[in-house]
């Protein structure tokens, strides 16, 4: 009796799919996106943090829209509708708070998810455009974060915008027509913070999720790469699926929940515990409202753009300063084709590549250390040096990715029962 | 042959003239970003009395949005000014953005009053007075003058940037003039093409 009941229940949704599928390819892209999608089976935890990105996207939006709701973007009333957020509305604190650690932990885990396509060179050949779709949606996280750090109206948001609108003044000519006309005025003023709270709720959100369809399309176009760097698409079965391939779903959807409920964990924990984390997360400076007469001390941004801060202040010279900055990331885009080795995974290249990404990865987070310190003394001296060490990276890059001395590839990869 | 060929002719013709007005359109959405009719109305000058204003020591007063210093410059630092001891990048001010009658050693109207934008031409921060002679956290060579803190700038007591510091120019003066002995109003020159 339960199973006719369960039959009439299947064959109902099934008619109803079938009315979609008629009107709307719904099978075919969940087939085609997920329950068909073939990755790899042996993806290590280096694997999890792009569907962790995708997970602090959906945290960040949805916090996002939540926050507007009691937030104003005026420079009269910015700083107070925030503590009126964090003290008024009920649980205001909890969704101002998943919001600004969400910040800091999408750069994590993009940082993580970069570097993994460092190690396993899945900038490589056919993903070109996969890393150049997705180094876009890094610079958007960038725009993305600096407008949204000067919504607070604090002096450490105030004077971070001062100084990063001012980097356009050093273009000659125009430069300081150019810095008028992104704040709207002759200083970050009511007009700046109102349209740059258009850019961070609108504009920019709008963009990145275009870029992340693009960013998975062109994935699933060409297929994920792998722990060692080759393509499971040479070997098929009869039925022309890749016999080292497993379905996205269900096999890598249960094992990315685990994660994600790691990561959760994780998150909430700085949330809940730690959600200024010693200054890092959000500064003392910027609980003060905006003073345009007082610069802090030291000004900071946030930690995840100290690295291209230390390298800026490195430069004794304005304009080769902004230079320095702007080509410090956008070397990235050029990996492609700057990197001559055609074995992808780090696990078969020789020792060149592999002690220059460990200098490379070195670079980076000392020079965020040190983008965090004050520019004097011993610390220019360090942040010259590690940005010589940050930039010989990519120019050397041509020359010893030449000479590699590779290790044999395997056929088919490498997996432990 | 021929149909192709208008063919071509008119899908590339289409499309210039499409593309041409869409950069047209483009002209209201970006000069909307330009500064607004409100904003610069509310940029106007601003009168300062400076009767009460010691030797030694400086106020300061906003004019559109952005921090102007007035400080009113002792015998000593003055005469400090006319023999720099210091290596500055731009000492006659050839690179620098100020009035006319402030391309001087003083960079001001009135050698004892120095008015200037508290704006870092580095990075735009606002730099510190530093006043006194080598005080202890600017070492025993310091003349007196403006440190920014951002990013380790140095100006001297007429705004004048050291070298060996990321300031590409001296500090900005801003147009200003005597209303009489003791009134400044900044924002205004006697002589528009003084600016």
């Amino acid at each position: 009796m339960s199973n006719g009941q369960n039959q009439d229940q299947s064959m109902f949704s099934n008619a109803i799919l079938k009315w979609i599928d008629d009107r709307f390819p719904l099978s075919s892209l969940i087939r085609e996106h997920a329950t068909e999608y073939y990755a790899s089976k042996n993806f290590n935890i280096w694997y999890i943090f792009g569907v962790l990105s995708l997970v602090v996207l959906v945290i960040q939006l949805v916090t996002g829209i939540f926050l507007t709701m009691s937030y104003k973007p005026s420079a009269k009333e910015a700083f107070d509708s925030v503590e009126y957020i964090m003290r008024s509305v009920e649980w205001g604190w909890l969704i101002r708070y998943m919001h600004s650690t969400g910040s800091s932990f999408f750069f994590i885990v993009v940082y993580l998810h970069m570097f993994r396509a460092m190690l396993y060179g899945s900038y490589k050949k056919p993903r070109e455009l996969v890393w150049i779709v997705g180094m876009l949606i890094y610079f958007c996280l960038i725009a993305e974060a600096f407008f949204g750090y000067l919504l607070p109206w604090g002096n450490m948001s105030y004077w971070a915008a001062q100084v990063i609108v001012n980097l356009f003044s050093a273009i000659p000519f125009i430069g300081e027509t150019l810095t008028e006309w992104i704040r709207g005025d002759y200083y970050i003023s009511d007009i700046t913070l109102n349209r740059f709270f258009a850019f961070h709720v609108i504009a920019v959100p709008l963009a990145i999720i275009a870029l992340v369809f693009a960013h998975i399309l062109a994935l699933h176009h060409v297929g994920s790469n792998n722990p060692d760097g080759i393509e499971i698409k040479n070997y098929k079965d009869e039925q022309g699926k890749p016999i080292d391939g497993v379905a996205f779903h269900p096999y890598h959807t249960s094992k990315d929940l685990v994660w994600i409920t790691v990561f959760l964990i994780l998150f909430f924990a700085a949330v809940f515990f730690a959600p200024e984390m010693g200054g890092f997360f959000l500064e003392a400076d910027n609980f003060e409202p905006a003073n345009p007469l007082q610069t802090p001390e030291h000004i900071v941004p946030p930690w995840y753009l100290t690295p291209y801060y230390a390298i800026l202040r490195a430069i004794p010279n304005k304009l080769l300063g902004v230079i320095f900055l702007a080509s410090s990331v956008l070397f990235f885009v050029f990996l492609p084709w700057l990197d001559k080795c055609k074995v992808k995974s780090i696990r078969y290249r020789g020792w060149q590549y592999k002690l220059a990404l460990s200098c490379f990865a070195i670079s980076f987070v000392v020079l965020g250390y040190l983008g965090t310190q004050p520019a004097t003394g011993i610390y220019v001296v360090l942040a010259r040096l590690f940005t010589i060490v940050y930039f010989l990276f990519f120019l050397m890059m041509p020359f010893y990715t030449r000479f590699e001395k590779t290790k044999q590839v395997p056929e088919r990869v490498v997996y432990k029962k | 042959m021929t149909n192709l060929n208008r063919r071509r002719f008119l899908s590339i013709a289409t499309t210039l003239t499409g593309g041409i007005g869409i950069l047209f359109s483009a002209i209201p959405f970006i000069s909307s970003f330009q500064p607004s009719k409100k904003a610069k109305a509310l940029a106007v000058a601003v009168k300062v009395n400076l009767s009460k204003l010691e030797p030694g020591s400086i106020i300061k007063v906003i004019w559109r949005g952005q921090p102007v210093w007035i400080l009113h410059r002792s015998k000593e630092m003055i005469e400090n000014l006319q023999d720099s001891k210091v290596d500055l990048r731009d000492p006659n001010s050839e690179l620098s953005v100020q009035p006319v009658f402030a391309k001087n050693a003083y960079r001001s109207l009135k050698p004892r009053y120095f008015i200037v934008e508290g704006i870092c031409t580095h990075l735009g921060c606002a730099p510190i007075e530093k006043l006194a002679l080598a005080p202890a956290d600017m070492g025993p060579d310091w003349q007196g003058g403006f440190y920014c803190p951002c990013h380790g700038s140095k100006f001297d007591l007429s705004g004048r940037v050291y070298t060996g510091v990321p300031a590409p120019a001296n500090l900005r003066i801003p147009p200003h003039r005597y209303e009489d002995e003791n009134t400044v109003i900044i924002g205004e020159t006697e002589d528009a093409e003084n600016v």
